[in-house]
């Protein structure tokens, strides 16, 4: 079973219709117990990380998702809880990804937020399986994790960072694969076949 | 590097696409779904939806319309037209929509912005803007599709915007809207210059020479478009290409 996190972090129409697309079935839950077996699990997330994390310890998620052993993805806000530290708020995350996530610094050329198409690179991970080097994935963001260990695809903006993270069982995109056209259907489909 | 974006931009009335050819693979040529799959497939970045529905009705249809422009579509897609509070902004965030653009309401009543934006991010708002130059040489915001001259100066309007949260500027020149005699590029490299978040060039695409233009001379990070691609003028695949082969960068 599919589990899509519903913790009052936006809405979450835009990955629920994704997955119908893909024919899979799904729930909506905030159950601890739930999230904590199913067997995959995707959190989503559009906003503030303090926001999201609070609400993901008022819930009593963050056990449920630290005690998992079967794949979780985390989109966007939902990979950045994943991380040790955003400076979003001076925010304490769950710490499961090895790095920090920053602001974007702002540079003349530079744009902020990081909106639109732009390519993933590096990619080493079955996440990416059957997915070019350079492919176009659709990102809106203006805090980024850095490069670290856990690191299974970069993008430039003002330079690298990492666009999608992996530590054991969990794995995070900061682009939106729901939204990143035919492209991101397919990296659900390899999240969803893991 | 972001791509620059290609934005297809289709007018909605009563649930109905006002404009459109005969594509090869559309049954329907009125329905704003199956013209925006097209352009999707046809490699669309994002899509724009605006809702020239005047009556309530018509509103209601749209909102049911967005919904199945959420099932359908995997790519963003922002929606207009006659948004006026934050209610409006939650129904069509609620079907399903990436963003939605702000106009007339927003000069109206500037805190609109910061309400939506203060609620959904920044991300969600673009403030669209209708430019007329006026008598004395400066660009001055409009409203009512570029007849009613406002008080609010252009470059003075965006950056209040910006500040108050909004994450792009959708800007159309009323004097170049339809024309399709290309994008007034000066004006494009002054706002690019002076704004932190992206700017969408729109109205006035004729040719690909155009959009070309308004890409490396008026640094523009996206360029809408309608009538080349309802009329079909161009594919978006076409444009893409050449765009490419001018080593613009496009997503292909």
């Amino acid at each position: 079973m599919i589990a899509i996190v519903d913790y009052g972090v936006g809405n979450l129409r835009s990955v629920e219709n994704a997955l119908k697309r893909l024919g899979a079935e799904y729930i909506l839950t905030s159950d601890p117990e739930t999230i904590r077996t199913a067997s995959k699990v995707i959190l989503p997330g559009v906003g503030n990380v303090a926001e999201a994390m609070a609400n993901l310890r008022e819930k009593g998620l963050v056990e449920a998702i630290r005690a998992r052993r079967k794949p979780l993805l985390g989109i966007c806000v939902g990979m950045q809880v994943l991380c040790r530290y955003s400076e979003e708020g001076d925010t304490q995350c769950i710490g499961l990804f090895d790095t920090d996530v920053l602001e974007f610094k702002p540079e003349a050329e530079l744009k902020i937020p990081h909106m639109g198409w732009n390519r993933i690179n590096n990619l080493s991970s079955k996440l990416f399986k059957n997915i070019d080097e350079g492919t176009y994935v659709y990102f809106v963001h203006s805090y980024r994790p850095q490069i670290c260990r856990d690191t299974i695809a970069t993008t430039d903006y003002g330079g690298l960072f990492s666009c999608a993270l992996k530590y054991e069982n969990f794995y995070g995109t900061q682009f939106h694969p729901e939204k990143s056209g035919d492209a991101g259907e397919a990296i659900l489909k390899n999240f969803l076949a893991l | 590097m972001v791509a620059k974006r290609i934005i297809p931009c289709l007018d909605v009335n009563d649930g109905r696409t006002v404009k459109g050819i005969n594509f090869v693979d559309i049954k329907e040529v009125g329905d704003p779904v199956e013209l925006g799959a097209h352009y999707a497939a046809d490699g669309a970045d994002e899509l724009v939806y605006l809702d020239i529905s005047a009556t309530f009705e018509g509103r209601r249809t749209f909102t049911s319309l967005v919904e199945r422009i959420a099932d359908r579509i995997n790519i963003p897609f922002t929606v207009g037209g006659g948004i006026s509070s934050l209610d409006d902004a939650a129904r069509l965030l609620d079907a399903g929509a990436d963003k939605i653009s702000v106009n007339s309401a927003a000069i109206a009543r500037p805190e609109l912005i910061s309400e939506i934006a203060g609620r959904y991010g920044n991300q969600f708002v673009v403030i669209a803007i209708d430019a007329r130059l006026a008598a004395d040489d400066r660009w001055m915001a409009t409203t009512h599709g570029g007849r009613k001259l406002t008080d609010r100066e252009l470059f003075e309007w965006a950056h209040e915007a910006q500040e108050r949260g909004a994450g792009e500027l959708l800007l159309t020149s009323m004097e170049h809207d339809g024309v399709r005699q290309g994008y007034p590029c000066d004006l494009f490299a002054q706002i690019t210059g002076a704004l932190k978040i992206p700017v969408i060039a729109s109205g006035g695409a004729g040719s690909i020479d155009d959009i070309a233009e308004v890409f490396e001379k008026g640094h523009a990070d996206a360029a809408l478009a309608a009538s080349i691609f309802h009329y079909g003028t161009y594919t978006v695949k076409e444009v893409k290409e050449e765009l490419n082969r001018r080593n613009i960068k496009v997503r292909i």
